[in-house]
């Protein structure tokens, strides 16, 4: 009997125990970023388990904001949505710099997240993943497309499609000469560089198929030859491209838009150790290759492009020369209330006959 | 007691009011879950979106308590003509869903017996097994460019280059059809089963035609049918979010897509709230006039 209480009181003790150290992370992140045999590697590791929920920026966004920034301890929305948000609703925490092995970071991306998400005087995220959205493209059947403009070409009226978003303002911004990213902080010369976006955009409708929602929605209507050209990312490209040689990526003329995936914590997370355990061990440059090998895209880790698909990297390269990389147009933060001038201009758009 | 009266009859009404307690506890017992329905999953809800729909927003982090949102609804032609659009499509589908309703629940109900209609009754079943999602994707497969039916067309000669048969209205009307049919056939072949054979044939001893029948003795007859199961088709129809975002084009804007960027991409929740509040209020509208126009009333049709 006695003997019974003391092997119980040792259980009690040894489970109280792990579970102080072993926690239960809540992951809200996009489709691909935590690959299964990442979390497997890491729960056995640390003996943390993770919970991924997939998401994109507004719905995890709203999800965070409808808890007040609780449900999750991690998330992981790109780096100029943080500042705005955290302004609006308080959803996030400021990042322990000290917990952060910041030497597995590319310590010019590692800077520019962290001076595009401070807010108050403090950090709020880190860089993880980068991409562009640029366009992808038939060259078989569309190779004079090299800039978003060219999507409105009466050659293939009704063969593109695009998405009724953000980036396609600020993408045809661009594309047409104007510099959306510079009128970022005067509403004013925004509105009237929205207005030019609009008239072109609803010039351009007769040539649109449909707008698309998902990834999955493009890259089916670009591998069924239905749609020719559409704006798209550039992992949606790379992933055709294995699959039909003729479909790639290109990035346009006026520069692919960039785009930094960071981690951030939500305000009322409770499983801050699991979260910072996460993000050392997803930067290591072997896990780092992992990931980029299931999202297609690259990290900001130090090395982490050493161990990727050579297949990956050789489209990569096709896609990018050194004046492309030079010339993409990284989004700089968004400032709080600039979606209400974009979001009056697109259903405009849509409403348009 | 105080006039002198025995006290014996309180004994007597104090068993009775113990014996009613007992039962009135019975009563609340069971009524507790549902009104633990209503208040926690509805009315405590709408009570907060109403609270929500009712703060304008003026700055970061500032509200004010106003109409405003509600005056956006009325002053930006595109909303509310986006929500009348909703509302006659939704219309259209359920008259199409009736008539196509209708002769496969007589069908059913009237000239089938035994195992003929419990098969029947099953196929029309059969679709509901897989989810919404699905049997849209379903429908995507038949009807896009590169689809079946395209190519089908194409390969019996009917035409000479693919056709896009997805992304319009078109579209839209079938996959709603399609989803909401079943709501329509269950009341109906409820209600016509119920209807006496021999009315039928007593009619047609008394020289009646096939339609003076149907429009005398069947039609009546089934009106709670055909009433609920419009209503619950209509309401299926303006609620429906995915068939009208996944089939419809770039011009079929859907009022649920409307309250779906107002509260995911716009981070305008007061906006999208009022809109909520507007589609309940609309919706309801739309059923009581349904009501009136065919003299029938909420409990002789749901009630059954």
């Amino acid at each position: 009997m006695k003997l019974g209480i003391v092997s119980t009181t040792a259980l009690i003790a040894a489970i109280s125990a792990t579970s102080v150290s072993a926690e239960t992370l809540r992951l809200l992140t996009w489709g691909g970023y935590a690959p299964d045999d990442v979390i497997a590697m890491f729960e056995e590791e640390t003996g943390h388990t993770v919970e991924v929920t997939t998401s994109n920026n507004e719905e995890m966004i709203a999800k965070l904001r409808a808890t007040n920034g609780g449900g999750f301890d991690l998330a992981q929305p790109s780096q100029d949505r943080i500042t705005s948000a955290q302004e609006e609703f308080g959803i996030y925490k400021p990042i322990d710099m000290d917990r952060v092995e910041a030497a597995q970071f590319i310590p010019s991306m590692l800077d520019a997240t962290a001076s595009n998400t401070t807010f108050d005087g403090e950090v709020f995220g880190l860089p993880h993943v980068w991409g562009t959205s640029g366009l992808v493209v038939n060259t078989a059947e569309a190779g004079d497309v090299v800039d978003y403009t060219d999507l409105c070409s009466d050659a293939y009226a009704g063969k593109v499609s695009y998405r009724l978003k953000r980036p396609t303002l600020i993408g045809f911004g661009f594309a047409m000469g104007l510099d959306p990213f510079a009128a970022y902080g005067d509403e004013a010369a925004y509105q009237d560089i929205l207005a030019q976006v609009e008239e072109t955009l609803t010039a351009c409708k007769a040539n649109v198929k449909t707008y698309w929602d998902g990834g999955d929605e493009i890259q089916n209507l670009l591998r069924s030859g239905e749609v020719v050209a559409s704006m798209a990312w550039d992992t949606g490209g790379w992933q055709l491209n294995a699959d039909n040689a003729d479909i790639t990526f290109v990035a346009p003329a006026s520069g692919a838009l960039g785009w930094i995936d960071t981690f951030v914590l939500p305000a009322r997370g409770r499983a801050d150790d699991a979260a910072y355990d996460w993000i050392n061990f997803v930067m290591r440059p072997d896990v780092a290759a992992m990931i980029t090998n299931t999202a297609g895209n690259f990290t900001a880790s130090v090395g982490g492009d050493e161990g990727v698909d050579a297949n990956l990297k050789a489209r990569y390269q096709a896609s990018f020369d050194q004046a492309a990389i030079d010339n993409i147009k990284w989004y700089p933060p968004v400032p709080a209330g600039l979606e209400m001038l974009e979001g009056a201009t697109l259903d405009r758009i849509n409403a348009a006959n | 007691m105080r006039n002198g009266t025995p006290p014996k009859p309180v004994v007597f009404r104090r068993v009775n009011s113990m014996v009613s307690d007992k039962s009135k506890l019975g009563f609340y017992l069971l009524l507790s879950p549902l009104i633990l329905w209503l208040v926690t999953l509805i009315i405590l809800p709408h009570i907060g979106l109403f609270a929500v729909s009712m703060s304008e927003k003026v700055g970061v982090r500032e509200y004010e308590t106003g109409f405003g949102n509600y005056a956006v609804f009325f002053n930006e032609p595109l909303y509310w003509r986006t929500f009348a659009r909703t509302a006659f499509m939704s219309i259209l589908t359920t008259a199409l869903t009736l008539v196509l309703g209708f002769p496969i629940a007589y069908y059913i109900a009237k000239l089938t017996r035994g195992r003929t209609k419990t098969t029947l009754f099953l196929m029309c079943l059969i679709p509901f097994w897989v989810s919404e999602l699905v049997r849209t994707y379903g429908w995507m497969i038949l009807l896009r460019e590169t689809g079946v039916l395209s190519n089908f067309l194409l390969y019996i000669g009917a035409i000479d280059s693919p056709i896009e048969f997805l992304y319009n209205d078109a579209a839209i009307l079938v996959g709603l059809v399609y989803t909401s049919i079943l709501f329509m056939i269950v009341p109906l072949v409820t209600t016509l089963d119920s209807l006496d054979d021999s009315l039928i044939e007593a009619g047609y001893d008394l020289g009646g035609t096939g339609t003076s029948i149907l429009r005398e003795i069947v039609i009546p007859h089934a009106m709670p049918g055909i009433v609920s199961g419009c209503i619950v088709v209509f309401m299926l129809s303006l609620g429906n979010y995915l068939t009208p975002i996944l089939l419809g084009g770039k011009d079929s804007l859907w009022f649920t897509g409307l309250i779906y960027t107002q509260f995911i991409t716009r981070f305008n929740w007061e906006l999208g709230s009022a809109f909520g509040f507007l589609l309940l209020g609309l919706s309801s509208a739309v059923v009581f006039i349904g009501l009136k126009l065919s003299r029938q009333s909420l409990s002789n049709t749901m009630g059954r």
